[in-house]
C-alpha cells in the first residue's frame, strides 16, 4: 500500500470529530495494512518519529524555493497557518503525480537521509514533494517535522488495533509503552511477544484523572475518599528493576538522565518497584514553583549549577510494581499501605511520600483546598480508596479539584492574528498593568500574553475593534489605541527577572470581558505583585 | 501624486471629490455607489443608491423601501466630468466593480471579486486602469483553490454517502452568494434539497436573475423523516441551533475559503469542511492585477500588510487603506444574517 493510503487514513482521522469513526477508519486501515506499515503507523501515532533528519530552516528554504516565494513570505504564511508542514503542503503547487513508495520505505529513506549531504537532502524532498498530492505531501513532510496532532490519542489508537488484533486493550497500551523503535522490534513482537528484555525499562500507563464538575459532595460518602494535595509539577514514573534506575515523563519520555537526584533510588528502592509520582523543585528545604522547574526542563545538559540552584525530588503518591509484581489490581489502601514502607525505609533526600488526608465533612475538604496555594499545590487529588489502579483517563475513581484561577483586570495593548481557524482575525492578545516610571507617569507594562477564553463572537468584535484601532504594524503585531479590559485568570505566580514587569504567570487566559470598566479602572503592577504568596 | 487622489478613504468610506460620490460607504451619506448585496458593502441610511440592476433586488429586500437606481454593466455615466462604470466582479450575483476616470486617469474599485466562473453569476471582467484598489481576503500563498468542478465532486458524493447511511445531509453558507452557488450546482438526482428561511427568502429574491433547482423550505410541519437522505442549505449561524438539532440523524458541511487551514476544519465541531470561495486566491489576485495593467494598488481588507509588501518586492506600488469591509468571515457576524 502506498503512501496516499495512509494520507486517506490521516484526512479521514482529520475529517471527523467522532470517536467511533475514528477508531473504526483506524481499525480499517489496520485490517488491510502490511505489517511493516502498521509497525511505523503505531510508532508514528505514539510519537516515535525517526530523528529529523533536516533542520527546518533548510526545509523552510527549500520548500519556498520551490514554490518560488521569498523566504519571508513563507515565513509570514507559516505563522497564519501555523503548522509548518501543512505550510509546505499549501504552498507548493500540485503536480497531479502519484507515488507507489509505501510509509515505510519513506521512513526508511527519511532515516538514511540523515547522513546525506545538504544537496542530496535537497533533491530528496524538492523531488518528493512535487511527486505527492496535497494531503501525502502534507503527510510526508509531518514524517519529516513533528506529530500528526489529529486529536487521536494513544487510547484510540490502542482501541483501534484491539479490535483487529484481538488483543486486550490494555494489555497492548502496557505493550506499545517503553523504549521501542520499529528498526528494533517487529508487529509481531511487539504485540503479540512477551520480550522480558525489552520490559525492564518499561512503564506502565498512568491512569488520568478528569477534574471535578459540580460539587465534590455528589461524590458521596467522603469517608470513602482519600485526599492529597495535587503537587504542582512533572508527573513521573520511577522504575527499579535489576539494579537499574529509569524515570517517564507523562508524555513516555524517557527522562533518566535529567534527573540525576534520582540515581541512588537504587540503593534504596527495593528490586522491581515502580512509583508513581510528582517530580517537584525542593529549593531550601521546601517545594519549589513549577517556574522554577521550568528552567531545568528545557534544558539538554543538565549543569552543576542548575543542580545546585533547582534540586528535585520525587514525591511519590502511588506504588505499582512490588517486587517484581504488577499490583495495579491491589485497591488504593493496599497499595498505599507498601508505599509508605517502601519510603520509610529509604534512605533516599530526594524520594518523599503525598500525604493522604482523611476528613469528616466535605466543608472540611473545601477547607484544605484553599491551603492550597500556601502549600504549594494546584489543589486537591480525590481517589477512591477501594479503586485499583486504572489505565489512562477514566471517570470515577479519581477526581481532581484545582483551586480557583488567579484574577486581575488588565489592558489590551497589542493584538496579533491567531493560528489556523483564527487566522484571519486578531486574536492573540498582549495585556498590560498600571506601573508608575521613574517621571511618575503611569504606563501600561505588559504582563502576559492570552489567546483563549472568548467566545466565536466576542473574539469577532474584539478582532473589529482592533482592526479600527491600530495605531502601529509590526509585521503580524499591531499596537492598539487601549481602550478594553479584560478579566485574565492565571494558576500560578512568581516573580522572574526574565519578564519585563518582573512577574510571570502561568497559564494566563481571558476569563472574561470586562465591557464595564475603563481602562483607568483596571488594576496596577503593583496589585499584581500582592498575589505572590 | 496628490492631484491624482482621485478616489481617497475618509471616515465614511471611499469617496470621490470631484463627483461628490460614495462607493460603498460605512456610515451613510447622500450618494452611494454600491458594489454587491453583502451586508458589509451595502449599509443601510444612505439617501441615494446606485447599483448594477441585479443587485436593485437584493439591496431591497435587504434594506427595505430605499431610493436605489439601478445600471447596466459597462454603461458608463458622468457626474460632473468624472465617468464612472460597473462591471462585472464575479463574487455574487448583481456583484460589480467600480470603475473611475477622470482627464485620462482610471482607477477600479473590485469590492469584492472571484476570477473563477461560477456558472451563476456574471464572470469576472478584467478593466485596465492605472490604480486598482483591490480586496485580499486570501492574500497569501497558502490559498490555492481547486476547479469548483473538483470541489463539488466532493460535496455531492459525501451527499451520498451519507445518504446511503440515512442522514440527512446540513451544508452551511450565506443565504446570499454561497447558498445560491450550492443550490445551483447541487446534484438533484441525488435528492430534494432543502432550505433555511433566510437562504429560501433571499433565493426566492434571485430566482428571477438565475436558473436554480427547485427547493423546499423546512415549516414548523416539516416532519424530519422526509429531510433524511435529501440536503438542507442552511445559513452559518443555525449552525448548534435548536433548529438544527431536532434533525438528528444528520451531518454537517460548510463550504469556505477558510476550510483550506486543516486548524479551521478540524476545531469546528463540523463534520466535513469544503473549500470553496467566492474571493480570489492568491494566484487569481495576482493574475488580475497583472492583467490590469496597473502601476498602483491600494489594499483593503484581508492579508494587506503582507501581500502589498509582496506586491511591492515585485514592483507595484502598493499600499494599504482601512476600510470596515470584512471579506469572507468564516463565523456568522451578526449583521450578515439577521437582515433576511
Amino acid at each position: 500500500m502506498s503512501l496516499q493510503t495512509f494520507a486517506q487514513l490521516i484526512e479521514k482521522l482529520d475529517a471527523t470529530n467522532k470517536t467511533n469513526q475514528k477508531v473504526a477508519a483506524l481499525a480499517h486501515y489496520f485490517e488491510q495494512a502490511s505489517d511493516e506499515d502498521k509497525l511505523w503507523t503505531i510508532a508514528i501515532l505514539s510519537h516515535r518519529r525517526p530523528p529529523r533528519p533536516v533542520n527546518t530552516t533548510l526545509l523552510r528554504e527549500y520548500a519556498a524555493e520551490l514554490a518560488n516565494i521569498p523566504l519571508w513570505l513563507f515565513e509570514d504564511s507559516y505563522h497564519i497557518v501555523g503548522d509548518l508542514a501543512e505550510t509546505i503542503a499549501l504552498v507548493i503547487p500540485d503536480e497531479k503525480q502519484q507515488t507507489s513508495k509505501t510509509l515505510s520505505t519513506f521512513l526508511e529513506e527519511i532515516i538514511e537521509l540523515k547522513a546525506q549531504d545538504d544537496e542530496a537532502k535537497k533533491s530528496y524532498l524538492q523531488h518528493n514533494w512535487k511527486s505527492l498530492d496535497y494531503h501525502a505531501r502534507f503527510v510526508f513532510t509531518k514524517l519529516l517535522t513533528g506529530s500528526f496532532r489529529i486529536g487521536l490519542s494513544q487510547k484510540l489508537m490502542t482501541r483501534a488495533l484491539s479490535k483487529t488484533t484481538g488483543v486486550d486493550e490494555d494489555e497492548l497500551a502496557y505493550r506499545l509503552m517503553g523504549d521501542w523503535s520499529p528498526t528494533n522490534t517487529t508487529f509481531q513482537e511487539l504485540v503479540f511477544e512477551e520480550n522480558k528484555e525489552a520490559n525492564l525499562s518499561k512503564p506502565y500507563p498512568f491512569y488520568l484523572a478528569y477534574a471535578i464538575e459540580g460539587e465534590a459532595s455528589e461524590l458521596g460518602d467522603v469517608s470513602k475518599w482519600s485526599v492529597e494535595h495535587k503537587w504542582d509539577g512533572i508527573r513521573g514514573q520511577v522504575i527499579c528493576r535489576s539494579g537499574e534506575i529509569y524515570v517517564w515523563s507523562r508524555g513516555e519520555e524517557l527522562v533518566t538522565d535529567k534527573y540525576p537526584e534520582f540515581e541512588n533510588f537504587k540503593d534504596s528502592l527495593p528490586d522491581g518497584t515502580v512509583l508513581d509520582g510528582e517530580i517537584l523543585p525542593f529549593i531550601d528545604g521546601e517545594i519549589g514553583l513549577f517556574n522554577d522547574l521550568q528552567t531545568r526542563i528545557g534544558r539538554k545538559n543538565v549543569s552543576k549549577s542548575i543542580l545546585q540552584k533547582v534540586p528535585v525530588i520525587f514525591k511519590a503518591y502511588d506504588v505499582l510494581e512490588f517486587e517484581g509484581m504488577d499490583i495495579r489490581s491491589k485497591i488504593f489502601e493496599e497499595r498505599r499501605a507498601i508505599l509508605s514502607s517502601v519510603i520509610e525505609s529509604s534512605k533516599s533526600d530526594a524520594l518523599h511520600i503525598s500525604d493522604t488526608m482523611q476528613f469528616d465533612s466535605w466543608e472540611e475538604v473545601a477547607h484544605e483546598r484553599d491551603l492550597s496555594r500556601e502549600k504549594r499545590s494546584e489543589g486537591l487529588m480525590l481517589k477512591r480508596k477501594d479503586a485499583i489502579y486504572q489505565v489512562g483517563r477514566k471517570k470515577g475513581d479519581w477526581w481532581k479539584w484545582k483551586v480557583d484561577p488567579l484574577t486581575i483586570d488588565a489592558v489590551l495593548t497589542y493584538a496579533m492574528r491567531g493560528h489556523g481557524r483564527r487566522s484571519n482575525l486578531f486574536t492573540d492578545y498582549t495585556f498590560g498593568l498600571w506601573n508608575e516610571n521613574e517621571k511618575g507617569e503611569k504606563e501600561l507594562v505588559t504582563f502576559a500574553k492570552a489567546y483563549s477564553g472568548l467566545t466565536d463572537k466576542e473574539f469577532n468584535q474584539v478582532d473589529s475593534i482592533i482592526k479600527k484601532t491600530t495605531l502601529e504594524r509590526f509585521g503580524p503585531v499591531r499596537s492598539v489605541e487601549p481602550q478594553l479590559v479584560f478579566e485574565i485568570a492565571f494558576e500560578g505566580i512568581a516573580l522572574s527577572s526574565r519578564h519585563k514587569s518582573g512577574v510571570a504567570v502561568r497559564f494566563p487566559r481571558i476569563h472574561r470581558w470586562r465591557y464595564d470598566k475603563k481602562i483607568k479602572e483596571a488594576n496596577s503592577l503593583d496589585d499584581l505583585k500582592q498575589l505572590i504568596v | 501624486m496628490s492631484k491624482n487622489q482621485l478616489l481617497v478613504f475618509n471616515s465614511k468610506g471611499i469617496y470621490c471629490k470631484q463627483a461628490n460620490i460614495y462607493i460603498d460607504p460605512w456610515k451613510p451619506v447622500n450618494k452611494a455607489i454600491i458594489t454587491h448585496g453583502h451586508a458589509d458593502h451595502s449599509r443601510y441610511g444612505h439617501k441615494h443608491y446606485l447599483t448594477h440592476h441585479k443587485n436593485v433586488p437584493i439591496i431591497k429586500h435587504r434594506l427595505g423601501d430605499i431610493s436605489v437606481e439601478g445600471v447596466e454593466w459597462n454603461q458608463p455615466f458622468t457626474i460632473n466630468g468624472v465617468t464612472f462604470s460597473l462591471h462585472p466582479a464575479g463574487h455574487i450575483i448583481g456583484s460589480s466593480q467600480v470603475r473611475v476616470e477622470y482627464k485620462g486617469e482610471v482607477w477600479v474599485f473590485t469590492g469584492d471579486y472571484k476570477t473563477e466562473d461560477d456558472g451563476l453569476c456574471t464572470p469576472y471582467e478584467v478593466v485596465k486602469c492605472h490604480t486598482f484598489i483591490t480586496e485580499c481576503t486570501f492574500g497569501l500563498p497558502a490559498f490555492k483553490w481547486k476547479p469548483q468542478q473538483q470541489v463539488f465532486e466532493e460535496i455531492n458524493t459525501w451527499w451520498k454517502e451519507n445518504q446511503s447511511e440515512g442522514k440527512t445531509s446540513v451544508i452551511f453558507g450565506y443565504s446570499l452568494g454561497k447558498a445560491q452557488r450550492l443550490l445551483k450546482h447541487l446534484d438533484t438526482s441525488i435528492g430534494k434539497i432543502y432550505t433555511h428561511g433566510a437562504v429560501e427568502n433571499m433565493t426566492e429574491v434571485v430566482r428571477p436573475l438565475v436558473d436554480l433547482p427547485p427547493t423546499e423550505l423546512i415549516t414548523r410541519e416539516t416532519k424530519k423523516e422526509e429531510l433524511l437522505g435529501n440536503m438542507v442549505v442552511a445559513p452559518p449561524s443555525t449552525h448548534g441551533s435548536p433548529w438544527i438539532k431536532k434533525m438528528v440523524p444528520y451531518v454537517t458541511a460548510t463550504s469556505s475559503g477558510w476550510m483550506a487551514f486543516r486548524g479551521a476544519r478540524r476545531r469546528r465541531a463540523i463534520d466535513r469542511g469544503f473549500v470553496l470561495s467566492d474571493h480570489c486566491d492568491w494566484g487569481g489576485l495576482l493574475a488580475s492585477i497583472k492583467a490590469t495593467e496597473a502601476e498602483r494598488v491600494i489594499c483593503t481588507h484581508g492579508y494587506t500588510d503582507i501581500f502589498s509588501k509582496y506586491l511591492r518586492e515585485i514592483g507595484y506600488d502598493a499600499s494599504i487603506e482601512n476600510t470596515d469591509y470584512e471579506g469572507e468571515r468564516e463565523e456568522v457576524t451578526p449583521t450578515a444574517e439577521t437582515v433576511s
